[in-house]
Formats: C-alpha cells, structure tokens, sequence
C-alpha cells in the first residue's frame, strides 16, 4: 500500500508491506536517526514525533500514520542552527554515544510543547521511557531544563 | 602546572557532538550497500549437547538465501572471542561452528539472505538433532565430582583443568596470612554471590563487511578493538591481516561487550564465500544471551586488623562464573584482587586465590570495572564490618589505611593479567581530598549520627573507596600520528577507539595544547587500521592514560619540527622560540604564524611534510581513585530499598575534560545502581534466560535514580600525559558495597546476593526479625 505523510515536513509517499513498523520505514527512507534499540518499545532510541506527539515508531505500524505529521531528530535544526535543546545537549555534555540522544531529543520536543517550564521531576518523568546507559541522565536532564530556558527567553 | 593549560582542563564541547545530535548516520547499523545480505543466527536451544544431525539443505535452497554457515563448512581452529592483545591471555576453547554446544544461545548456524525475513524463514528450515549431554548450571555444579565435561575437546589450549570444568586459576601472596590473623585483634569475613549482568549498550553489536574488487575486506563494526578484530578475523579465516580493514565509526556504548570478536568472523567470511555486502547485528534477546555478561562471582574476604583498625591481613578467595566459554576469565578474576587489594597497603600479610569455572550458561567477558567490581564488594563491606567492631567511623578507618603517593603494594608485582603484575609506585593519590571532599558534600558526619525516617522507612548511609587503573602496564601500546596542514590545522590521527566516551575529543584536547591551538585547529581520524597507527583499543581505562601518551609525544615531535622550521624563517636559533596561540615567537616580539609554516612545508622552499608517528608503553598503571556516599531508605515492611543520593569524590589526576570526565562517573554509578539493584539475568532450570529484553532485566531509567553527584578533586599524576588519569570504570565499583552498607546501617542486615530486590531484602529483614 501506499503510505503518504509529511516527514520533517516533506511530503513523502512510501510503499510500504503490511505489518511494517514506523522505524523501519523511515529508517528505509533514510531517517537513520531513527535507532532500533529494541524492537519492542522498551528502550525508546525510535521514539519520534507524529503530530507533535512521542511515541517509540517500533510500536506504530506504518499504515497508522496516513496523512500525519511525522517529526524526527533530522528535523530539528533549521538552516544549519541547532534547535536549542540540541545545543544544549552538546553544550551540556549530555551527548556520549549518542545513540538513545535522537529519540530523548524527540521526547524533549513532546514535553516542552506542553510544558514550556517544567521542573526537574517533570523532565526525569517525560525520559522515562529513554532508556541511556552513558550518562546516568544527569546531563541531559540540565541540558533540557537549560533549553528550556532559553527557549522561553527567546519568546518572551 | 594544570593553570598554564589552555586547552587541557576546559569543559570543550565533544568533537562529533554535533553530528550526533542531528542525528546523522554515523552508526555501522547506518550502513546500507547495495545488494547487501542479512544475517540470522540459529542458536542452540539445549545448554550442553552434541549436534548428531544438522540439515540445511532446505535453508540453502529457499530463494533468496544466499549463505548458510555451520560446523561442516567453517575453520575448525580454536580461537578465543575475548579482544585481547598478542598473546592472549585467554584459553582457546572456541570454534567459530562447534560440533558441541555449550549453553542455550550458543552458535549452530548463521544463515545469509536477501532480506532479513528470509533469513529467518530459512532458519526455521534447518533441522538440528542433539544428544543432551547434561546442563551444568551453577560453579558447585562444576565443581562437583562427575561433573559433565564441558571443554572434552582436544585441540583446545591453555585451559586450566579440562577435566575438572576449571578454566584458569591464579594466586598470589605476600607475607604470611595465618599468622597475620592470628596476629590481628580483630577478623571478620564476608562471602558475596554476585549475579549474572548484562551491559546494555542501547546500540547492539553490528557490522556490515564488503569486499572490493581487489579482494580486501572491510569490516565497519561496533568494536572497542578494531586492530585486534583484524588480527583474530585474519587467523580465523587464513586472510592476511593486510587484506582486512577494520572501520569504528561512531559507536553506541560499549561497556567492555564490544572487546569481544563475536560477530565479525561470520560476516566476514560470507562475503568472502559470496563476494557480497553482509550486515550482520544482534537482536537485543541475542545482546542479552549470545554475546557476554559480567562474570558471576562468588568472593570470600577474611580481613584482620589491629586494635586501631589498621587491616594487617586480607584473604580474598575468589570464584567465578565463566560461561560456556573462558573470555577474559583469567584476566578479570586476577583484577578481582589487583584492582582492589593495594589499596589496603599497610597489611603485610595479603593472599590472593582465583579460580574460573565453566559452565554451560551464558558466557562472561570484559565489563566495566572487569573483577574489581565483584572484589572491592565484600572487601569494602568486610571493610565496614571492622568499622563496626572497632567503634571506628567508616571514612576514618579507611583515612588510616588506604595506599598513598609515595607508597607501594606487593600485590601490584605479585598479580597482574592473569600473571606476575609489575612492581609499582603510586604517584599521585588523592583519596584523602576524596574522603573530605565527599563526605562534606554528603554531610556524611551528621546523617550518619542521626539517620532519618520514620514509620516502616528506615534510612540509613554508607560508604566506600576504590580504585581501579590506568592501561595495562607493559602490555598495552597506542600509538598517534600528527601531521601538519598548509593551513596551520593539524590532522590527528589515533588508533584509539571512542565509545562514546568522547575519548577523540580530549585526546584531541592533548595535541592542542602542546600544539599550541584552539581545539577546532584539531582534525581527528581515528579507529580505521587502514589510516590510523596501531592501538590496543578501548579496555582497562587505557585510553586517557596509554593513547593520550602517544598522542602528547607525536604533538611534542610535530611541535619541535615547526619550531626548527621557524627558526629558519626568523633567522633565529629554535631555543630562542615560543610556541603558542597559533605563532610561534621570539622574545624580542618577532613572530609568523602557523599558517605561514604549514603553506611553507607544502609549497617551499625546501617543502617537506611536517609530521611525526610516536608511540606509548605504559611502564605503571596509574590507578584513579573514588569515595563513594550514599543513602538508601529500607521499607522493612516491602523490603524496597530506594537510593536516596549517591556522591562520588573522583582523583583522575588532572581532568583533561571535566566535564566528560563527570559523565563517565555519572555513567558509570547509574550503571552501578542498576547492578545493586534490579539487574540480574535470570534462568529457567534447564539453563535459559527468561529476561533477554529490556523490560524484564531492568535497567535504571529517569525514575530510578537518585541525584548522582560527582566531584573531581584536584590532582596531578606525574606519569600521565598532562598530569592525566584514566577515569571510565572506577565509578561503576561504588554503589553495590556503598549501598549495603547503607542498608546495614539503616535495618542492620548485610545483603551478600545482589541485586538487592524488594523480595530478597524483605525475605533477610524477616529472617533478621527486623520489622516484623
């Protein structure tokens, strides 16, 4: 069947077989940011954005997301500038191997679309379905609370 | 010393930070080649048995199917997977495809095909008879008389004692312990079982070879050892090394998992038997079962000391659990006393006894801390225990005897890699600025006098020292080449190998500030054995210590050499010169420029290539030290035990990057906490993992985690590049005895089986009659 969704807002057609997930999808259509992990939604290194909401993309059948929105960690920066929670990730240290980063950076996006100026307990509670193994999340906790911070001072 | 650094010592941002956070395909799973194979692996589903019949036909005849391996068709040497330098130190009890399995998830068959469904659908099509020769499921199983043989085989090498399931042994000893503990007013001894635990990197061995029209191979693979993957490739399938590269590229954590060879011997030779592309990636089931744990270990510590708590004997009997197969078995089970017995230097009397058993279970390798994990856990609660008896504070007994700069151990020469070690001087040795500086930030003095909690919560707090090391003395090389651009950059280019760590960035931190460059004047390559000089790779914190070495004297070199050069163009002699801030200058304010000399080397006069290769033999191990704080809070009526804080105070000489060097630690204590707590491989009677996923072996996330909170003291080791120490593993040697001894101190049990699950503490608190 034919999949049509916008991807980091291009909009893209896909043939896709049945039973297909969402990570394999965009990972076929070269969104490699996308990380399997797992492949069973325990570790969320896929989670991505489908209309502005997280989910792990192994757990999504490509069929689901017809018509949606599909935002992934290759759509944040914008004309070569960093989104601000990824510099701050690199700014913070928060960044080891880098390999769960894209998906904690899409479930970053989620929260702080719905909570601009979350406290600590607010972030640790929106990464707890990211699993890292470097950082022991001290760094990326800080690096999100930082971007948020500048992100309400960029709109204030 | 550390002020004069301008380079060295700053919190600069990883090198490959951007390209990580945009998501950029940089991972060997990235890869994608035209016409390329998949692999799917067939493991045994028996732990110990005879393969009697193995039909593939069916597989190899499915289309789309265009490779399947097995015992009939793959080299029959002996090999060991364990990543390891010449010679290895490891048994050679492997075969690529044995005739015998070993454990449930051993290797039977490896299938190659067009898609990775095919390749599973085919395995289904392989029929596999075996003759159950019985599990061997515990070390007492092992050992106990008429135990199956696991290794019978003929042509396997150094194993210890085949016969008897003993896979290697070590011992080492000083003094007189008997007389020591009779000597001693006070002895205490603690056993501690730990579990079967596994790494977790989040990103799984991968690897995807190719073959050029020349008949080179490439390997772009998830290694933390890419030259001794060539190496042990090129035995295996009777390729000279020249034909084999060996790309790392970004990689996704390895912890110690990525030291062992475990796929890229099969994707290699299924593209030299098929001439294709081939990827070959576990599952996160096969990252649990078929790649490798932390050895499970039983450890007994007697431990004597005198009346003012200065330890005068220590007898450490340690037992593990290698597996199905010896990876790293007489190497980790030797650290288990090197990396933790000088530390208590004062004891003249101190013996050592190791052995590593078979059995037909999952097999243990290098991880993250590599036996002093599983030692300084009843050493350091023995440790508590003497505390105790001498009405002696925890921080103030270890104060009175932990090894100072200055001072040595006899353990260092008695035990090294599974052999004699190397006699060896601390030279830098911080801990006592660790045991203040740790115990300040904690409030150690007030919440050990008066634990909070109320109602079934008990709290309480614990502590801990350690130490691990810095490379492996005289074993280890790295090597570095520095080459001068005709813009004033350099390129630096290291076989050192970067997990993640962010080891390219402050290696490339070290050529900057001898180079006398901001830190974007550095281009890094690094781990690819066609380009970058020889290294041993990422293991035994070697890479801040040994490669950092390498990378300060090429530095030194190319420094000298554009130094001479400038001397010429400034009419000058080169003692009269100054490199720094990208010029380099006489006294008297003439100066040129970098850029100047590097055009200068390329287009003339007299052109020559600025550059130099240098290389580094470790002669010490310059051991970073740790004190551990934490406080737990025991529900006696669940048994959960919550962490509450961790403080960490770290001496890791000068921190060539402080803020990655925080990570690690942080990194590492998460990982730790984890261990202590919920981390355990679990097996059903017949020897089968029941938890192979991130759901059931849990991990700690977000929530799990108490605030971990790292300080670097301040600290310069002599014999390290910029005063440097290695920092990667020690952290994760903390949480386990500092959370026992936490729990001791807040219910009065001392838990000697972690993980320290709400069942396994609510089951000792009610054996204890404590809350009931």
């Amino acid at each position: 069947m034919n999949l049509r969704f916008t991807v980091d807002g291009v909009p893209t057609t896909v043939v896709i077989a049945a039973g297909e997930s969402l990570m394999d999808v965009l990972r076929r259509i070269g969104k490699t940011s996308v990380k399997n992990g797992c492949d069973r939604g325990d570790c969320g290194s896929c989670a991505v954005l489908v209309d502005g909401r997280a989910v792990n993309a192994c757990l999504v059948f490509a069929g689901q997301v017809d018509g949606t929105a599909v935002g992934t960690a290759e759509g944040l920066a914008h004309d070569g500038e960093l989104h601000p929670l990824q510099s701050a990730a690199v700014e913070g240290g928060a960044v080891q191997c880098g390999f769960c980063t894209p998906g904690m950076l899409m479930l970053a996006v989620d929260l702080l679309s719905r909570n601009p100026e979350p406290d600590e307990a607010e972030v640790r509670s929106a990464l707890s379905g990211s699993f890292c193994r470097c950082t022991g999340y001290v760094k990326p906790i800080e690096a999100i609370l930082a971007a948020a911070g500048t992100l309400l001072e960029r709109r204030s | 010393m550390k002020d004069k650094f301008k380079v060295v010592g700053i919190n600069e941002r990883k090198i490959d930070g951007r390209t990580l956070v945009t998501g950029s395909p940089v991972f060997a799973g990235d890869l994608d080649l035209p016409g390329m194979l998949h692999v799917a692996l067939l493991t045994s589903p028996v732990a110990h048995a005879r393969i009697t019949r193995l039909d593939t036909s069916a597989a190899e005849a499915l289309d789309g199917v265009a490779c399947v391996l097995t015992h009939r068709n793959t080299p029959e040497m002996r090999y060991t997977t364990a990543g390891q330098g010449h010679p290895e130190p490891s048994p050679y009890d492997t075969r690529m495809f044995d005739t015998k399995v070993r454990f449930i998830g051993d290797r039977v068959a490896a299938v190659a095909a067009d898609s990775p469904a095919i390749a599973l659908r085919a395995l289904g099509l392989i029929d596999a008879e075996y003759e159950d020769l019985g599990p061997v499921l515990s070390i007492d199983a092992a050992l106990a008389p008429g135990a199956p043989v696991i290794h019978d085989e003929p042509d396997a090498l150094d194993i210890w004692d085949a016969e008897h399931n003993i896979a290697s042994v070590v011992s080492a000893i000083a003094g007189d312990v008997t007389a020591g503990f009779d000597e001693s007013d006070v002895v205490v001894e603690t056993t501690t079982e730990t579990q079967y635990a596994q790494h977790a990197p989040l990103e799984p061995h991968v690897v995807v070879s190719s073959i050029n029209p020349e008949g080179r191979i490439t390997l772009v693979s998830s290694t933390q050892v890419p030259f001794h993957v060539r190496r042990i490739v090129a035995r295996l399938l009777d390729v000279p090394i020249h034909r084999i590269r060996v790309i790392k590229p970004r990689l996704g954590g390895g912890f110690g998992v990525k030291q062992e060879v475990l796929i890229e011997d099969v994707a290699a030779l299924m593209t030299l038997r098929t001439g294709r592309p081939v990827r070959f990636e576990f599952t996160r089931s096969q990252e649990f079962i078929s790649s490798r744990t932390r050895h499970p270990m039983r450890v007994r510590v007697k431990l004597g000391a005198r009346s003012d708590g200065i330890v005068h004997a220590i007898d450490m009997e340690a037992i593990s659990n290698t597996g199905a197969y010896g990876a790293h078995a007489l190497t980790v089970m030797s650290n288990t006393g090197s990396k933790t017995l000088p530390l208590y230097n004062k004891a003249p009397h101190v013996r050592f006894d190791g052995k590593a058993v078979y059995t037909t279970m999952p097999v243990a390798g290098a991880y993250r801390g590599y036996g002093g994990t599983q030692g300084c856990y009843p050493l350091e609660m023995a440790m508590d225990e003497i505390a105790e008896r001498l009405h002696i504070d925890p921080v103030e007994l270890r104060s009175r005897n932990h090894i100072r700069a200055g001072q040595t151990s006899p353990i260092f020469e008695e035990l090294g890699e599974g052999r004699k070690g190397t006699p060896q001087i601390i030279t830098s040795c911080e801990l006592d600025a660790c045991l203040q500086v740790g115990a300040e930030r904690f409030d150690w003095v007030r919440k050990r006098a008066e634990p909070r909690g109320d109602g079934s919560i008990r709290h309480g707090v614990g502590m801990s020292v350690h130490m691990q090391g810095s490379g492996i003395p005289l074993v280890d090389m790295a090597a570095a080449t520095v080459a001068m651009n005709d813009d004033g950059s350099f390129n630096l280019l290291v076989g050192a190998t970067d997990l993640g760590t962010g080891s390219d960035t402050i290696l490339a931190q070290i050529a900057a500030e001898v180079l006398g460059v901001p830190l974007t004047r550095i281009v890094v390559v690094s781990s690819d054995t066609d380009l970058t000089p020889f290294d041993t790779g990422a293991y035994a914190s070697s890479t801040t210590y040994v490669s950092g070495w390498a990378v300060q004297r090429a530095a030194e070199e190319v420094r000298d050499r554009i130094v001479a050069v400038a001397a010429t163009m400034l009419e000058t002699e080169p003692e009269q010169l100054v490199l720094a801030d990208s010029r380099v200058s006489t006294s008297d304010g003439r100066s040129v420029d970098l850029a100047a000399i590097g055009h200068r080397s390329y287009y003339g006069p007299d052109p020559a290539q600025i550059a130099a290769t240098a290389s580094f033999v470790p002669e010490s191990s310059a051991p970073p030290f740790m004190a551990a704080f934490t406080e737990v809070a025991v529900d006696v009526e669940t048994g959960r035990i919550e962490v509450l804080d961790f403080v960490a105070a770290v001496d890791c000489g000068t921190a060539v990057n402080p803020r990655l060097a925080e990570g690690q630690v942080e990194g590492a204590i998460a990982n730790g906490i984890g261990y202590a707590l919920t981390e355990q491989m679990e097996f059903t009677r017949l020897g089968r993992v029941k938890n192979p996923d991130l759901a059931r072996y849990k991990i700690p996330g977000t929530m799990d985690l108490p605030p971990i909170r790292v300080f670097l003291v301040e600290s310069y080791e002599p014999t390290g590049p910029m005063g440097a120490k290695s920092v990667a593993e020690i952290g994760i040697n903390g949480p386990l005895p500092a959370i026992a001894n936490a729990v001791y101190h807040a219910v009065g049990i001392r838990l000697t089986h972690p993980p320290f699950t709400s069942e396994k503490v609510w089951r000792a608190l009610r054996a204890a009659g404590v809350g009931a």
